[in-house]
């Protein structure tokens, strides 16, 4: 519990942080809008997102959205993934 | 020879399995888990004959569940019985970036290989170009392109799959580099020769299961003592890999895959996952299963019922009268009756399930419906096992390991067979025709097939709203992710679905086959025997009792005497007080007890049971319950409040032995089976008290 809690503060965190330092994630493209990947943020999630072909220096596109808007897909690596918005965010893009 | 096929998911693994191997393949289980094994054989040249084993789809050696281990399980113990002497890596060469990562991991453990590129005709039609021979060179492999569908190319890869095996090239991720003096030690301690093999042990040791506590102990503290600091060495592990897999495109692939021109599958998507159309769409398609399967199979199941009870009368008519001659005629053909009489249905919802994941759809389903499933404790990969648990428990509580999150898993697992069966199906097709008329409402729809339609929904709900209360129960600390690929949309390939089909209805018939047969017999003794005394003066008895009956009502009335004086009809009197407040007799009490092992005996009883005493000709199991006069009440035994009661009872009750045991090995206890059993039953016995008491 603590740890989902502690999850979703940091998620909030970097919200706020990136408003202010003008960082923008994945979540931030609109739907056709591509994006660099620059840096990936979250510890155990980035391990996965590494494997599955999220590169920092890859060109990212948001497709669309799910009819709630979220989660999203994605084309990567010359694919299509879906994430959630949770974990859409700690994709940084230049 | 033995021979592993390793891919991702969606790389035509199945395909390439299925041609190479034919019908000629097995299915058994990996040891110690419950994952399916396919094993087949293929003679590979004129004088080898290959044994091949397709292991679990992955996109990489760590793995995300308890399904992709096995992969590592396998590959990365040498003396696992099932280690191979040569791997297939096939990919998807449209997507051949991502794919490529597992390759340069099973290249790096030191195993020979062989590389399939599948899907060269999407390469090729978005205008790209892969130069196999080249690529071959760079990665010092042999290389094979193949298209998995259609099965060509076969032949090219059987050749180099019988070729000896080359000096191997460097390793893609030199390990060594990175943790020299742990590998070092590792090598030593465990005998290992590969350094890449050793990393993995590092990397792994803490989730292997071939390993003793010993070992993972030492392994931990090697680890600790050289400072192996696991995620950032897997970080770099897999940035260092994608850099070699980009000098690999750059050297053999003319062009970049970072644009595919995937024009289809992104004008349907629009539809299919559209927040009006979408889910339109998706209620479209379950409606069209369940109409489908009320309306096609229904003949077929008329004519397989209608042909075991005439093979019942002629069979009695033929041999000479006798204890072994009723077994046969009242027993065992009923029985073998009840069990054929779903294949058709079973049939036809695998084959729409197995349609629907090889087209690429579900993974939209999966995609849509993540949001709202997460508000009920669930994951958007629980509609899968939820789907699928409309064709059968069993499988679909296996399909629940692709849910990474315990909590979100075990939910899964808890409600999944509230969702109503196919061996529910049976029991609902015969309780439907007795209770609601054969007419179309709004000159469309069957109403038969709208009520069958309602079951389901209320099978869903009951799933759903359970899983709600148990979120709320249920404390976890683990996260929980989605991460998953869309693939591009396919058109099904026909031939993976009829093997589905005949698969699946194979192990239903010979597993719950045995059971219900098993049952059918032991019935068939209970129901035709008693204690000696109130069975051999039966016809006296029931003479006296009638004295005006004579000729064929008589003996009607002496069997149903007897019927009502055997060890099942006083199991059944005993159960009737508790259930008669369900509007249930003794005769439905039998089927009922039945019904705890497997619930599709409910039909193979009614048969069983309304045969002692006679199979008249071309009467079938419908015929006979509905001419089953209450004698209280002298109106029909399954009117519409003892019908619903009935529906109800059998859509929430946990009857189904296999699937306690399923759920026993798959959360490794008895803790969760057994609750399972009390709630489930517990909440079908109390709805269907209500639904009674309402309706009467």
């Amino acid at each position: 519990m603590v740890k989902i809690l502690s999850a979703h503060i940091f998620a909030l965190f970097i919200i706020d942080l990136n408003n202010l330092l003008k960082i923008r994630s994945v979540v931030d493209l609109n739907p056709g809008e591509s994006g660099v990947i620059s840096e990936l943020l979250d510890g155990t999630l980035s391990l996965k997102l590494l494997e599955m072909g999220c590169l920092p220096g890859q060109p990212i596109t948001m497709n669309y959205t799910a009819p709630f808007g979220d989660p999203v897909c994605v084309s990567v690596s010359g694919y299509d993934l879906s994430l959630r918005l949770d974990e859409a965010i700690n994709i940084s893009i230049q | 020879m033995r021979i592993a096929l390793v891919g991702n998911p969606n790389s035509g693994k199945s395909s390439l399995f299925n041609h190479l191997t034919g019908l000629n393949q097995k299915i058994g289980n990996f040891p110690g888990v419950t994952v399916d094994k396919k094993i087949g054989y293929c003679q590979i040249s004129p004088d080898t004959k290959a044994e091949i084993i397709d292991l679990p789809g992955t996109y990489s050696i760590y793995p995300n569940s308890t399904d992709e281990k096995i992969v590592f399980d396998i590959l990365g113990d040498k003396t696992s019985p099932l280690y191979p002497d040569k791997v297939v890596v096939i990919v998807d060469a449209s997507n051949f970036k991502r794919n490529l990562l597992l390759f340069t991991q099973i290249f790096d453990l030191g195993i020979p290989c062989v590389l399939a590129l599948n899907m060269m005709d999407l390469v090729k039609k978005s205008g790209h170009a892969i130069d196999h021979a080249k690529l071959s060179k760079e990665l010092g492999v042999p290389v094979a392109p193949i298209d998995a569908r259609k099965g060509k190319g076969l032949d090219d890869l059987m050749k180099v799959l019988t070729l000896p095996v080359g000096p191997l090239k460097s390793l893609i991720f030199p390990a060594m580099d990175y943790a020299e003096e742990a590998i070092e030690t590792v090598k030593e301690a465990f005998a290992v020769e590969e350094d890449y093999r050793a990393y993995q042990l590092l990397q792994q040791h803490s989730i292997s299961s071939n390993l003793t506590e010993n070992e993972k102990s030492l392994l931990n503290d090697i680890a600790v003592k050289h400072e192996f600091n696991k995620d950032e060495l897997r970080r770099k592990e897999t940035l260092e890999r994608y850099a070699a897999i980009g000098g690999f495109i750059n050297g053999a692939v003319s062009q970049t895959f970072t644009h595919l021109p995937k024009r289809w599958t992104q004008r349907l998507d629009l539809i299919f996952t559209h927040k009006i159309f979408g889910y339109a769409l998706f209620l479209a398609i379950l409606f069209l299963i369940f109409q489908s399967i009320f309306a096609w199979a229904e003949v077929p199941m008329d004519l397989i019922d209608i042909s075991f009870s005439k093979l019942s009368s002629w069979l009695e008519a033929l041999l000479p009268a006798g204890v072994f001659t009723s077994l046969i005629t009242e027993g065992i053909i009923p029985g073998i009756g009840g069990i054929v009489i779903f294949i058709p249905q079973i049939a036809i919802l695998f084959a729409f399930i197995a349609i629907l994941e090889e087209s690429g759809y579900m993974a939209r389903v999966v995609f849509m419906m993540d949001r709202v499933m997460r508000k009920f404790g669930l994951n958007g990969r629980s509609v899968v096992p939820l789907i699928s648990g409309v064709a059968c428990a069993i499988p679909a509580i296996m399909a629940t390991r692709t849910i990474d999150n315990w909590k979100e898993r075990l939910i899964t697992i808890f409600v999944t067979p509230l969702m109503s069966c196919a061996a529910r199906l049976p029991v609902y097709t015969i309780i439907i025709a007795l209770i609601i008329p054969d007419k179309l409402v709004l000159g469309l729809f069957n109403l038969q097939g709208l009520a069958l339609m309602g079951m389901y929904l209320i099978g869903f709900f009951a799933a759903i709203i359970s899983a709600a209360v148990m979120k709320v129960i249920l404390k976890t600390k683990e996260r929980s992710f989605l991460v998953m690929e869309l693939p591009t949309y396919k058109m099904p390939r026909w031939g993976n679905v009829g093997l589905t089909m005949y698969e699946k209805s194979k192990t239903f018939v010979f597993e719950a086959g045995k059971i219900i047969l098993a049952i059918s017999i032991i019935l068939w003794v209970l129901a035709s025997y008693g204690p000696a005394d109130r069975l051999d003066r039966a016809e006296e008895i029931v003479k006296a009792e009638h004295a005006e009956l004579d000729g064929e009502e008589l003996d009607n009335e002496i069997s149903a005497y007897k019927l009502e004086n055997s060890y099942a009809g006083i199991f059944g009197k005993a159960l009737e007080p508790m259930i008669e407040p369900l509007g249930y007799d003794w005769k439905i009490g039998i089927a009922l007890i039945t019904s705890f092992a497997a619930r599709e005996v409910f039909v193979g009883t009614m048969s069983t049971i309304y045969s002692i005493g006679g199979t008249d000709d071309e009467t079938t199991v419908k015929k006979r319950m509905q001419n089953e006069i209450n004698p209280e009440t002298g109106l029909p035994r399954y009117d519409f409040a003892t019908g619903f009661s009935l529906l109800i009872f059998y859509a929430f009750a946990m009857q189904c032995m296999s699937t306690l045991a399923i759920v026993y090995r798959e959360t490794k206890g008895w803790k969760w089976p057994m609750l399972q059993l009390i709630y489930m039953s517990g909440l079908a016995y109390f709805s269907a008290l209500l639904v009674y008491q309402v309706f009467k």
